[in-house]
């Protein structure tokens, strides 16, 4: 069956001007009737329900953080683009709009990412109106810098703290309609069920998380805003909370999975060091408009650099391979990063790897400390230099920084029409949760953007479709059977996991599936390992269900039963991406089937047969999910293969 | 190398808590001091024992929700550093190490070194904000902002809400969060319209959430991880004397 993606007539340029200006209102005195719930308070999240809040509407908010301010958006380093063209170098809208779509390798939706394009300007306007301090120049007004898989300046940025400055803006935003009443926030609360009531989403289930308690929370409509899940990779360089179980609770209950395989490896990590490793640091991409990525071409140089003979600043300039440089050289260190990741790991492989286990390359700033002085690279990159620092014990001022690919953002998420509408009426998707946008890559810097694209300026005009359809909906009850299903099946959850009481942690569990996915479903792929690990994740999740120790009850504060949904959640998505990524017998963006490639070694798309969204819906009696298309057509731009040579 | 641990175990906030002592931790260098909890919390669930409940999220100081008291230091011994951003190389093998709980009467405990430190919503809830709404803005370079006031602002704009300076204050004192919050807005052309009806409200709020007066220890700013300049509370005091000598004409 096709899906419909409700992408309006008309030229590209004019579609969302036009939209926005025939779409169906609701007007102020219905809207003050309606109760919309926005889970999520991220920057997408945050943003949507203050927007919301300040139309008119009931808001429902809910995180499971401590405060909106903590969500994992806080954490973007390098920066937000916007089509600005205040460098006068050449950008516009549609620029902005072709590097999306050409980095996303051809697999996102033309008309969402040209309105995405079009309002990234609001964004900037937005942003500065409510104080967010945007790096500026010595002249005063703001400045930009260039990411990768691009060739003009775009990105707007705080130091290295823009998803700070700009969660802080979002989250002052929602403050002040928590003040006024118009939102009502409900911290520390996890979904763990979305509750559907004759084919509509209508509420959801929610844990106090200090309590135990299990709240029914109705409302005529239901946004989702619950970031992505890489953390099903265990190491990444997402928030140790971050999880899928919002969006896989809302895929069980029917709302359909998008490209769950494109997963982005970000080039630019701290390496593992240990087994005790909790998590990855990211090492901003923005450290490439300064920093030289190589390998030694010696093996000698190698071995010595491995067992602490020789650092990398004694090898001599002719015996370093800068790679990127050699390999495309019209980017340079700045291809986009499914390109930098893969070429990483190809140095690694052949045995070019520089700490202990081989799996380092060096991002050298030598040579532009030398040319601009310590102290202009410490204004741009200062707490980005002392967090590695921290972390490492190393100067990266005096010795070059050791990186490696680690898993950072996930591009699938719940499938969403142009309403950022998901397959089940009354159920929104926004921020990093939907799979809009990115196609199979997504560029730097076009996260923030979406997020607070879709936050501030789409969804909350766009579910006026939905809504106008309801305003004669009296209240949501939540005394229904429905309710009553979706709470007892939350309780009967957490109590199997409870009653288990074997004797494995959960986290051992994470540790685990992490390993597979990384082996089997990382930065290459290929049928048999897919297949292979498809098993071991059922292998995996039936050992868990027998195994599994999670101590304390229901009724109280209790982390580790919160752990132990979210990765039994993980553990069935994980076996979703094997099944995604078998299907997709192409190479495409972060998506990087070995069968698949060209005679220079570079990913080969097979636009022929692969130009559609895979839309999956949960697996059926056989365990087997269904897989539903949405065809792209491309009538602006020409597929072409991805080169940045 | 291998450390003793004593830590703050506490049931809930109506149970008395009291320290639990943890012999033979063993510990690598390079880990974080979470990393260091994550193993002792492993070693516990293998003994059917309930792990230390503590907070923390990014591990990558920023998100601001580690909190711990290290050997009487908020986040710590190392300057300009949370918890989560700590390693281990900067203890030595042998060493005993006490781990509490960010106290203050403003921040009741949840469980063990879980600390409710929502008050601090409540305080930007009462006019941390500039009133814009979405799609009111004009254009970003319309108003040109001096780098340095942009940068000073910034620096104000990046503490992160942990709570380290009202668990390193004698007072139990929020001045150096709430003052970091008022003048990064204040300083902005943009946030400069609400100012005195803002600091007003927002230092009514502060009080009225049970925080002490500040009696210049200067303590926030030694333990602030992201070293928060006391000037914010200087020029918060400025302003807010303004802004009341304002009201009352
Ligand atoms: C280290 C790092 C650096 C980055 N740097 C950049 C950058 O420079 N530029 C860029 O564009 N992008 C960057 N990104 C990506 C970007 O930060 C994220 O994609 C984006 O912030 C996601 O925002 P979000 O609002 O969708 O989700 P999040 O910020 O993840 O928010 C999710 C929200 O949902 C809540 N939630 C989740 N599940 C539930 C549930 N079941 N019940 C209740 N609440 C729930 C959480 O409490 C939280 O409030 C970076 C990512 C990382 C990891
Ligand atoms: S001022 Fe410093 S110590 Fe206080 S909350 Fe902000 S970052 Fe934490
Ligand atoms: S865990 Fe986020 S600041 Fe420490």
């Amino acid at each position: 069956m096709g899906l419909d993606a409700k992408v309006p007539p008309g030229p590209l340029e004019d579609k969302w001007t036009k939209y926005r200006s025939t779409m169906n209102l609701v007007a102020p005195n219905n809207k003050r009737r309606i109760d919309v719930i926005v889970v999520g308070t991220g920057l997408a999240g945050a943003s949507a329900a203050a927007t919301l809040g300040e139309l008119g509407y009931n808001v429902k908010a809910f995180c499971f953080h401590d405060s909106p301010r903590r969500a994992h958006s806080i954490a973007a380093q390098g920066g937000i683009n916007a089509a600005k063209n205040y460098q006068n170098d050449g950008d516009s809208v549609y620029r902005l709009f072709y590097d999306t779509i050409k980095g996303g390798d051809y697999r996102s939706r033309e008309a969402n990412v040209h309105r995405l394009a079009e309002v990234s300007v609001d964004i900037i306007d937005q942003c500065v109106a409510q104080g967010v301090p945007f790096a500026r120049e010595y002249g005063g007004l703001l400045a930009n810098r260039s990411f990768g898989g691009v060739q003009v300046s775009r990105t707007f940025y705080a130091s290295g703290q823009t998803g700070q400055q700009l969660l802080i803006g979002a989250y002052s935003a929602l403050s002040k309609q928590i003040a006024t009443g118009s939102v009502k926030m409900f911290n520390r609360h996890e979904m763990l069920d979305l509750v559907v009531v004759d084919g509509k989403a209508r509420g959801i289930i929610a844990r106090n998380l200090l309590t135990g308690k299990l709240e029914r929370h109705a409302a005529h409509a239901v946004v989702l805003a619950t970031g992505g899940y890489g953390n099903v990779f265990y190491l990444s360089t997402n928030a140790m909370g971050s999880n899928v179980t919002a969006a896989w609770q809302a895929h069980r209950r029917g709302a359909y999975f998008a490209n769950p395989c494109y997963t982005q490896i970000h080039p630019t990590c701290i390496p593992v060091s240990g087994h005790y490793q909790s998590k990855l640091t990211l090492m901003s991409e923005s450290l490439r408009n300064d920093g030289r990525v190589w390998v030694p071409k010696k093996k000698e140089d190698v071995m010595a650099i491995r067992e602490g003979r020789m650092t990398g600043g004694d090898v001599p300039e002719e015996d370093r391979d800068y790679y990127l440089e050699r390999r495309y050289p019209a980017f340079g260190n700045l291809v986009p990063r499914d390109v930098a990741s893969r070429a990483a790991k190809t140095a690694c492989d052949a045995g070019h790897g520089v700490n202990k286990a081989g799996l380092a390359v060096y991002l050298d700033f030598a040579e532009r400390i030398k040319e601009l002085g310590e102290d202009t690279i410490r204004a741009r990159y200062g707490n980005l230099f002392a967090m590695y620092e921290k972390i490492t014990g190393e100067n990266p001022y005096k010795t070059p920084m050791k990186i490696y690919p680690a898993v950072h953002y996930t591009m699938g998420g719940l499938w969403v029409d142009y309403n950022l509408e998901s397959n089940l009426p009354g159920l929104f998707v926004a921020g990093e949760a939907n799979f809009s946008d990115h196609g199979a890559n997504r560029l730097g810097a076009s996260a923030l953007m979406q997020g607070l694209a879709d936050g501030y300026f789409v969804l909350p005009y766009t579910i006026g479709q939905f809504l106008s359809t309801q305003i004669r909906v009296d209240k949501i009850k939540d005394d229904t059977k429905e309710f009553e299903e979706a709470e007892q099946n939350c309780r009967k959850r957490l109590q199997a996991f409870l009653d288990v009481k074997g004797d494995k942690s959960v986290e051992s569990y994470h540790r685990e599936l992490g390993l597979i996915m990384w082996d089997n479903c990382g930065m290459a792929r290929n049928e048999q390992g897919l297949t292979e690990g498809r098993a071991k994740i059922r292998a995996l999740r039936d050992d868990f269900y027998k195994n599994v120790f999670v101590p304390g009850t229901q009724e109280e504060f209790n982390p580790e039963l919160e752990k132990a949904a979210r990765v039994a959640d993980l553990l069935e998505l994980g076996e979703l991406m094997m099944v995604d990524a078998l299907d997709r017998a192409e190479s495409c963006g972060g998506h990087f089937r070995e069968e698949s490639v060209s005679e220079e070694g570079e990913a080969q798309r097979k636009d022929k047969e692969f130009t559609y969204v895979s839309a999956w819906e949960y697996f059926n009696q056989n365990g087997d999910p269904t897989l539903h298309k949405e065809e792209l057509t491309f009538d602006n731009v020409e597929l072409k293969t991805r080169s940045y040579k | 190398m291998k450390l003793t641990l004593k830590v703050w175990r506490q049931k809930n906030v109506n149970t008395k808590g009291s320290l639990e002592t943890y012999n033979n931790v063993d510990v690598d260098p390079d880990m974080s001091f979470l990393e260091m909890i994550d193993v002792v919390n492993e070693q516990l669930i293998a003994e059917k024992k309930e792990p230390i409940a503590f907070e923390h999220d990014c591990r990558e100081g920023i998100c601001g929700a580690c909190s711990m008291v290290i050997n009487g230091r908020p986040h710590g011994p190392q300057q300009g550093t949370t918890t989560c951003q700590l390693h281990m190389r900067h203890f030595k093998d042998g060493e005993t190490v006490v781990i509490e709980p960010f106290r203050s009467a403003s921040f009741p405990i949840i469980k063990d070194l879980v600390v409710d430190r929502s008050a601090f919503d409540r305080i930007i809830q009462s006019g941390g904000y500039v009133s814009v709404k979405t799609g009111q803005a004009q254009d970003a370079n319309s108003i040109p902002i001096e780098k340095g006031l942009a940068d000073t602002a910034f620096e104000a704009a990046s503490c992160i809400g942990c709570g380290a300076c009202v668990a390193a204050c004698p007072n139990a004192s929020a001045m150096l969060f709430t003052s970091a919050k008022v003048s990064h807005l204040a300083l902005l052309p943009q946030g400069e319209v609400e100012a005195e009806s803002r600091v007003m409200k927002m230092v009514d709020k502060m009080d009225e959430e049970g925080f002490g007066m500040c009696s210049n220890t200067g303590a926030c700013e030694v333990e602030c991880p992201k070293e928060i300049s006391i000037e914010n509370i200087a020029r918060m005091n400025r302003a807010y004397l303004k802004a009341s000598l304002g009201s009352e004409k």
